[in-house]
């Protein structure tokens, strides 16, 4: 059945093809959205060339190594992700709304849009979002110059995208697995989904997860390696800490998962029998694997939110954050404990009860940690001045909705509970309680709290508030009724259901979904109305929120090198403290020539060579994966012949950039906290010195 | 008569944990209960003091104290690392206790003698093997009350998972392996069971009704199955082993006249649930032609290469 040439890829691989033979609503919705891909795909390419913006994509983003523009692309790609994530739940929601003795999309088709909304949602919304902030904004905390591998960092980017890319494919040529994010075999061995469904799913985790893996590399070496003179660990900022945390947890958890999926491959193209039924394939080690991923995953997603959250509310308050150390030694408690967990996602395999004790309490002891922090953040609240910005309201949605996801998951922990409601939508409900709240609320959070920094203009308030008040709603109008759901017994992953019961609260998530739907449609206004306004919201100056830490001490947006002059640092909250002394805005003794990374290609080409090769591998187009290989391997060696990576960049252009920002500073008006949102804040923040009962009468 | 029986019972069909069958079920509930109340006492504080601590310390709160420095205090830390230590070290006591107490392997208290039944997931149904009674049925598990049933599960296809929400927990049931699960019904009833595992198309409807009868109505019904059933041969069990919903089997094993989706067999040929667990564990290949569930299944090959 296979050709030399398209291997096993043909007009029938194609889904606008089906929709043309049989056109139903499955079949239309389908194609509808391959179409969409193909459209967007061409439009994108369309737009570029009619503004000629080919040239400075290339030279200022494609080929950048500055970290800066890395963080920038990757939340762009999580962000055009969110969109497809948010719009395959709406559609889900929409078939169980309607799903009393069947709805209007296939089983098929439903499998495929919960197994693509998870593996989207996971790794190429909240990952990329997660590295693209770390990335952004972790150099700048601890003052350094760029990530201390600048090169591979563009590639971890690069494999990502394939991932995401490879994901995209599947909309229009082929079908994605129906195996769920988690993508248990024997369901997704060669003898039940033949099809090039697992494949996909395959090549776009261990591509992804392999960039991922280096990321985490590049990030720990970073904080160890990079940090500005002076800059102790127990000196760094909360959000440095959890990323030490999350860098640890994605060296050791993500080749759990990569050599999970790489078996799988080896029982489907090489007729293994790790995971198969007969020969002694055994699919529980798949799981094992699988959650030993798994469970550090979430916490990996969690953990830098919560060191956003721990930015933001300090700064807000304008408070120093409570209790630093318990915060730190909390961050350092749920990294290890999460990886001592995994068994509680089988407690229902039929292991003994004392194994099932021992998962359930490590479980349960993650609570401790995670109540701490959640107390800290309120201690930090107190005796502050708290501004209800838009960061502030994502926080206060978090207060409550993850405290009630943490309730749900001490219930969870539990094994004798786990029983009853284990892939059940009391499930669902659950992670998508921690993971909404939790990772995305502070993630969007931390975008509008850093957007100002990167682009050197603020994000417009009001549209802000309403994304931000209408995701509070619409998640707990979709997720909090699943678990009355899942308690009585209404399985995941199910296309239809029989109990009339149901349908109502179905009709409510469907209002739920409606609203982040909104929400969504909120933050691209949002970005649409800031870009429009963008000389009435500038902050140039770089220090819109009178910021703690050392990012917001350099202009908005900061210049390539960062730093003019490496920060001397002497205390925790540098800046913050800098600025109640008044030490800033200092002219330094001396500048000296900077020594910045090249740009290179070497991440395009691993781009869009590992997405070919992904893309024959999942079709069986042999001569080109071995080609796109080939070229890759060829290109990364060739590199490493290239002798001068780096340029300089000469001390009097950068004493001349970092001079007329200091006068531009100097001439500001400090403005008052009172005027954070309007025009007049352009990024001076004035000293609000601390009051006590007395003089505040 | 029996069809009256089953569709009474099924009227009132209990299918969560939250209407309690069974002591297990029962069990289960009072311990959601009972985390709900220790974890409220973490998390009820949390809920007060955000809507006062925003109120109270407004940036246009002027009179409200500002100490933008205080960063300690040793009495709070000890509360914020103590409470909840206390509240998970009770809720650790009692899950080792309830995890133990509630054993899925173990059998429940009760002063009748166990029933044994053996159950084979299979796509998209249940198929319930009655050793000691030589009769088999699929999607229809029928027992006496207050009797502890012994299930042993396999599946003949990919991983599901099996759940009875009203009478106990789910066990997972995987190819070539045997995982133990045991119910007791307290009174007569009909309660709900499903495969929570996704495992293809029909996955939404592979769901069964779980029979708590008076000792002396299962007995008429295993009489009932015994003489109205067809046998169970390697045959039928080879098209019942085909993926489709349990009314596609019945209407393909001419079974029609019971309640949807439910099949009798009056006799079981040989050991088949052994059989079953033990049809991957030859030391040779099994080509997908002859795996139940597997894309190219067929009846046929499965049947050729069992009877040589």
């Amino acid at each position: 059945m296979t050709d030399t040439l398209f291997g096993r890829l043909d007009l029938s691989s194609l889904s606008l093809w089906h929709a043309i033979q049989t056109p139903t609503p499955s079949e239309l919705i389908a194609a509808g959205a391959a179409m969409a891909v193909i459209l967007g795909g061409f439009g994108v390419l369309a737009l570029l060339t009619w503004f000629r913006l080919w040239g400075p994509l290339w030279r200022n983003w494609l080929t950048s190594v500055d970290h800066k523009r890395i963080g920038i692309m990757y939340c762009a790609l999580a962000l055009i992700m969110l969109a497809r994530g948010v719009i395959e739940g709406v559609l889900m929601r929409s078939q169980q709304a309607f799903g009393l003795h069947g709805g209007f999309l296939t089983p098929e088709h439903f499998s495929q849009l919960f197994s693509t909304h998870g593996t989207i949602m996971i790794f190429f919304v909240a990952m990329p979002f997660i590295a693209g902030v770390i990335n952004y904004v972790m150099p700048l905390q601890i003052g350094a110059r760029d990530m201390a591998f600048p090169v591979m960092n563009q590639i971890s980017l690069g494999l990502t995208a394939t991932g995401a890319a490879l994901v995209m494919i599947s909309l229009v040529l082929g079908q994605f697995s129906t195996g769920g994010w988690a993508n248990y075999p024997p369901y997704t061995g060669a003898d039940f989904q033949p099809g090039p469904g697992p494949d996909y799913w395959i090549w776009s985790i261990v591509l992804a997860g392999i960039g991922t893996t280096l990321s985490g590399i590049n990030f720990a070496v970073t904080i160890y390696k990079e940090r500005a003179p002076g800059m102790q660990f127990l000196r760094m900022p909360i959000f440095c800490w959890t990323v030490i945390c999350t860098s640890i947890i994605m060296v050791f958890a993500l080749p759990p998962l990569t050599v999970a999926a790489l078996m799988l491959a080896a029982d489907r193209y090489l007729d293994f029998h790790f995971f198969t039924n007969d020969l002694g394939g055994n699919m529980m080690n798949y799981v094992n694997l699988f959650w030993l991923f798994g469970h550090p995953e979430v916490y990996l997603l969690v953990i830098p939110c919560y060191g956003i959250f721990s930015e933001v509310i300090p700064t807000f308050s304008g408070k120093r954050i409570y209790g630093y150390m318990s915060m730190v030694y909390a961050t350092m408690s749920i990294a290890v404990l999460s990886f001592c967990v995994w068994l509680h996602h089988f407690f229902t395999m039929g292991q003994s009860a004392n194994i099932n004790a021992a998962f359930g309490i490590a479980s349960m002891a993650i609570a401790v940690p995670t109540g701490v922090k959640t107390y800290n953040w309120l201690a930090t609240l107190f005796r502050g001045r708290v501004r209800m910005t838009v960061p502030m309201i994502y926080a206060i949605g978090f207060f409550y909705l993850f405290v009630i996801g943490g309730l749900t998951g001490v219930m969870l922990a539990n094994p004798v509970i786990s029983y009853q409601v284990h892939n059940t939508l009391f499930l669902v409900a659950h992670f998508h309680n921690v993971i909404i709240p939790g990772v995305l609320f502070g993630l969007l959070a931390g975008y509008h709290f850093w957007f100002p920094k990167a682009f050197g203009f603020r994000l417009d308030e009001r549209w802000g508030r309403a994304a931000a008040c209408l995701w509070i709603a619409g998640f707990s109008f979709t997720f909090l009724p699943l678990y009355w759901l899942g308690l009585q017994g209404m399985p995941r992953r199910s296309a239809t259901f029989s109990d009339p019961a149901f349908q109502p609260v179905m009709w409510l998530a469907l209002f739920g979904a409606a609203l982040i739907l909104a929400a969504l449609t909120c933050l691209a206004v949002q970005l649409w109305v800031s870009i429009r306004n963008r000389d009435h919201l500038a902050v140039p100056l770089g220090d819109p929120w009178n910021g703690r830490a050392l990012e917001w001490s350099i202009p908005s947006p900061p210049p390539a090198y960062n730093f003019a002059v490496l920060p001397q640092v002497a205390a925790r909250d540098d800046f913050a403290m800098a600025k109640a002394d008044g030490r800033t805005f200092a002219e330094p003794d001396a500048y000296e020539d900077i020594e910045m990374p090249d740009n290179t290609a070497i991440g395009m080409i691993v781009c869009v060579c590992a997405t070919l090769m992904g893309l024959a591998l999942v079709f069986w187009i042999w001569w080109l994966a071995v080609l796109s290989f080939a070229v890759m391997l060829v290109a990364l060696i060739g590199r490493t012949f290239r002798v001068v990576t780096t340029h300089v960049i000469p001390a009097a252009e950068i004493a001349a950039a970092h001079r007329a920002w200091l006068a531009r500073v100097q001439a500001a008006p400090a403005v008052s906290r009172r005027d954070e949102t309007r025009e007049r804040n352009r990024g001076r923040a004035m000293l609000e010195r601390p009051t006590t009962p007395e003089a505040a009468e | 008569m029996a069809g009256c029986l089953v569709l009474a019972a099924c009227s009132q069909t209990r299918d969560t944990f939250l209407v309690p069958g069974g002591p297990i079920a029962e069990a289960q509930r009072a311990e959601l209960i009972q985390i709900l109340g220790w974890t409220l006492i973490a998390i009820v504080p949390v809920f007060l003091l955000v809507p006062i601590l925003l109120r109270r310390y407004r940036y246009g709160n002027g009179s409200a104290r500002y100490t933008p420095d205080w960063e300690r205090s040793p009495l709070l830390e000890t509360l914020m690392w103590g409470v909840p230590l206390v509240i998970v070290t009770i809720l650790s006591v009692q899950l080792y206790r309830t995890t133990h107490a509630l054993d899925p392997y173990k059998p429940i208290a009760s002063g009748n003698p166990p029933l044994r039944v053996d159950v084979v997931g299979l796509d998209w149904k249940f198929l319930f093997i009655y050793p000691d009674l030589g009769i088999a049925t699929v999607n229809e598990l029928a027992f006496p009350e207050e009797t502890s049933v012994a299930l042993d599960l396999t599946t003949d296809t990919v991983m599901q998972s099996f759940l009875i929400s009203a009478l106990a927990g789910q066990i997972y049931t995987m190819p070539g392996m045997r995982t133990r699960l045991h119910i007791l019904a307290d009174d007569p009833g009909s309660f709900e069971g499903e495969n929570t595992q996704f495992n293809g198309d029909g996955f939404a409807d592979q769901k069964f009704r779980a029979i708590a009868m008076a000792p002396t109505d299962f007995d008429a019904w295993a009489a009932r199955v015994r003489s109205g059933g067809q046998p169970l041969t390697q045959a039928s069990y080879a098209e019942l082993a085909e993926a489709s919903s349990g009314a596609e089997a019945q209407r393909r094993l001419g079974a029609e006249g019971l309640p949807e989706g439910v099949v009798h067999f009056s006799s079981v040929e040989g050991d088949l649930f052994e059989t079953i667990l033990h049809r991957y564990m030859h030391g040779t290949a099994v080509p997908p032609s002859a795996q139940p569930g597997a894309v190219g299944y067929d009846p046929q090959t499965t049947l050729g290469k069992q009877t040589q």
